[in-house]
């Protein structure tokens, strides 16, 4: 079997002339490593006829820092740490991915309330992480204020973190076993309050910026995405959602206790950049219904199954769990040798990854505009793709 | 022959308009020296007029943005931050002036000052108060427009001379939007210049002793006010028009190669700009200098009166530049498609309109207080 590998000397031909009645050229332009856009260091190669777009070609790797190969020799615990800095804004979710295919993989029965507790902390997550996104695709869209309400409110839920974990961002705190730290006295009363002070602000957020008649042009039925090439591409989460593809972890293959708590998944119709937007405002809404339901119901018991310390096998042979994350599926493998704690190879799906290839499929025939309107609508998190 | 008499006639009304510009011309007859001190006394005005509206404009705008995001502003440098803006000078000034290796350098440096110039040109034809103004031209209006459409030539010449494709398409952006909305405004500022019988700035605030064109002028004043409102927006690349320097799709648009001293001209331009467009929306539409007046309900007439001249411009130019911060720090970018849909098919046509309608009016009489 031979593969033929595409450098990007093979694409980057010399301009050719555009379809113009003027002696025009298309012509290439590098859309970052540093660029607004990016949100991070992510490189795209756009080949550009005046305004419109007519292809686009992602150079990734500015952030790699070789996590699976350092997961090589690291033990579960300690990769834990390594997951948060993949997808930073659903840390805790990729923390889960982790913790609960070493568990499968190594027997660990974690009790209910580890489940429960990590169930909220997800969903919390997942809310924080819509809001961010909300807030970023605003100021995509050239309208800043967006941005600092996304933030007040990420705010809010990030103080409970801080109060129950003591970080804010990359929180490790879902291990292999258990939790980090038990909840608080307090946990389920500040959740609460946080969860009937987002209510109306999803609300707001809708008056604010949904309603607008501008944002809606710039998204309305720019960059539509059909539910084939979207399964094709291997694009999760809200962005195959919002294609038209039912296809949430939580509800087709239920891990935590996601089984019990009463949920709608959210697809769009068209597959345009409208519906990821609504998807994703609906999301945030469906979050806290799960959340609403489960925070009473804490049931009691240790937070940590696994003695600290104790080193934890993995048997042999190939390990794989997913978890759906803000951005969509987040996978783990672990191939074991069942020599010592570390793997002998770690591979992450990263949902971001095989989101951001929808942009070379999206793209074309828009304009630079709506190329930037397409990638905020794939809420891409870069270090996610470079790993 | 026209008669000069009856183009300048101060004495028909309360108000005597007498410009810097008419007092140095005065004194040129007698005194040469008094003549050259009117004309550094205006020179210096227009210099003082440029730095204090800088440094207030960007203040109260960080100041708007700041409370309408949730936040407060700047708040360290000074009680309540005021010399935020004086702090950020001094860094401009400070910082190193890069100009790129490949740039067509003697442009490069060219630009931001054709970007300031057109804008302190206008400033001198706006008539700040009834016997505060630099020049009175009596071709104001046409001096006003042909000036504004020189900015673009800086920006034009910024992103061309800059050897970034950034930049390039920044000043395209720039060149397509500024000449197509200049249409517009144009059309706008022509209906009050029907109305007003002249295109003397200065002899149009005089034309709104009785009532400001805006509400004078049924329904056609109102139209053309919106018109001229976001068509200038537009003109000065302010959101949601703000498509040249669109920081999410061209990083800075056509500033992205300017540092320093020269980013700090486009800068301090596009904020002056901001003050022009209000102070000549004020000085059109809402009566410039001119009281707010309800027909005879003399008693609330001599109460406004009392407020000072100056002090109603002011009032009326920073209400009309709240509004376009508040456009700013409110509404998503337009894509540039949509731009130039709103203006040719939608602006421009109710423009033509609305100029067609203003001429009916004005041709009959057909407004408030149209006199005997």
């Amino acid at each position: 079997m031979s593969v033929s590998l595409r450098t990007l000397n093979d694409v980057v031909r010399p301009p050719t002339t555009a379809a113009s009645a003027l002696a025009t050229q298309e012509y290439f332009v590098n859309m970052g490593p540093q660029h607004p856009i990016a949100h991070g260091s992510l490189r795209l190669v756009l080949r550009l006829d005046g305004e419109t777009v007519k292809e686009v070609i992602p150079v990734p790797g500015f952030v790699h820092r070789g996590i699976e190969k350092m997961c090589e020799h690291l033990g579960p615990r300690q990769i834990v740490h390594l997951t948060d800095r993949m997808d930073y804004l659903s840390a805790l979710m990729n923390n889960w991915a982790l913790a609960m295919t070493v568990e499968r993989a190594a027997g660990i029965a974690v009790n209910e309330r580890i489940e429960t507790i990590r169930t909220l902390m997800a969903e919390l997550q997942r809310l924080q992480s819509h809001v961010l996104w909300w807030g970023v695709l605003g100021m995509d869209l050239g309208a800043f204020t967006p941005f600092l309400y996304g933030f007040r409110e990420r705010e809010v839920i990030g103080e409970i973190f801080e109060e129950t974990i003591g970080a804010r961002l990359t929180m490790n705190y879902i291990q292999p076993g258990g939790l980090m730290y038990d909840i608080h006295p307090g946990f389920a009363r500040k959740v609460k309050d946080v969860a009937r002070y987002i209510r109306p602000i999803i609300d707001e957020y809708d008056t604010l910026l949904s309603g607008n008649v501008i944002l809606q042009e710039r998204l309305r039925n720019i960059g539509i995405l059909s539910p084939e090439k979207a399964v094709a591409l291997g694009c999760t989460g809200p962005v195959v959602r919002a294609s038209g593809v039912p296809y949430d972890l939580r509800k087709v293959e239920p891990y935590g206790v996601y089984g019990k708590a009463e949920f709608d998944v959210v697809v769009g119709t068209v597959g345009d950049c409208w519906d990821r937007y609504c998807v994703r405002m609906e999301e945030m809404r469906q979050s806290l219904r799960i959340i609403e339901q489960l925070i009473d119901n804490i049931p009691e018991g240790p937070h940590m199954v696994v003695k600290y310390g104790a080193r934890i096998r993995i048997p042999e042979g190939i390990h794989y769990g997913q978890v759906e994350t803000a951005r969509g599926v987040f996978g783990v493998t672990i191939v074991s040798d069942g020599k010592g704690e570390a793997p002998y190879r770690m591979h992450f799906r990263s949902p971001s990854f095989n989101n951001l290839w929808a942009v070379t499929a999206l793209a074309p025939g828009w304009r630079i505009a709506d190329l930037i309107a397409i990638q905020s609508s794939l809420d891409l998190v870069i270090p996610d793709i470079d790993r | 022959m026209m008669n000069l008499a009856t183009i300048t006639s101060p004495m028909d009304h309360p108000y005597t308009t007498t410009t810097v510009s008419d007092r140095a011309a005065d004194a040129l007859c007698g005194n040469l020296l008094l003549s050259v001190l009117y004309m550094v006394i205006g020179l210096v005005a227009v210099a003082g007029l440029v730095a204090g509206l800088g440094v207030v404009l960007i203040y109260v705008e960080r100041k708007v943005a700041g409370h309408m995001q949730a936040r407060l502003g700047p708040m360290r440098v000074g009680p309540h931050g005021i010399f935020q803006t004086v702090a950020d000078t001094l860094k401009l000034m400070l910082k190193e002036d890069i100009i790129p290796a490949k740039a067509d350098k003697p442009m490069h440096l060219v630009a931001p000052m054709l970007a300031m110039a057109a804008t302190i040109l206008m400033l001198a034809v706006i008539p700040y108060s009834n016997n505060l103004q630099i020049v009175d031209l009596n071709i104001g209006v046409l001096y006003v427009t042909a000036v504004s459409g020189l900015g673009v030539m800086g920006i034009l010449l910024g992103g061309w001379s800059s050897y970034n494709k950034w930049s390039l398409i920044g000043a395209m952006r720039a060149a397509a939007q500024i000449i197509s909305y200049e249409v517009s405004a144009t059309l706008a500022l022509l209906a009050v210049v029907l109305f007003a019988g002249t295109l003397s700035l200065a002899g149009i605030v005089e034309s709104q002793a009785a009532g400001w064109w805006i509400w004078r002028a049924p329904v056609v004043g109102v139209v053309a006010f919106l018109i001229y409102i976001t068509a200038s927006t537009a003109e000065i690349n302010r959101t949601p028009f703000d498509i040249p320097e669109g920081e999410s799709e061209l990083t800075a648009g056509f500033h992205t190669e300017y540092s320093g001293l020269r980013f700090s001209f486009f800068f301090l331009a596009e904020f002056i700009n901001m003050f022009v467009v209000s102070a000549l929306a004020a000085t059109l539409f809402l009566g410039g200098w001119m009281p707010l007046r309800i027909g005879q309900f003399e008693p609330f007439n001599s109460i406004m009166g009392l407020v000072p001249p100056s002090i109603w411009f002011l009032a009326k130019a920073s209400l009309v530049t709240f509004a376009i911060m508040w456009f700013r720090w409110t509404f998503p970018r337009l894509r540039v498609d949509q731009l130039m849909r709103l203006e040719w098919k939608i602006l421009l046509p109710i423009g033509f309109v609305n100029l067609a309608l203003a001429a009916v009016a004005a041709l009959f009489g057909l407004y408030f207080f149209s006199g005997p």
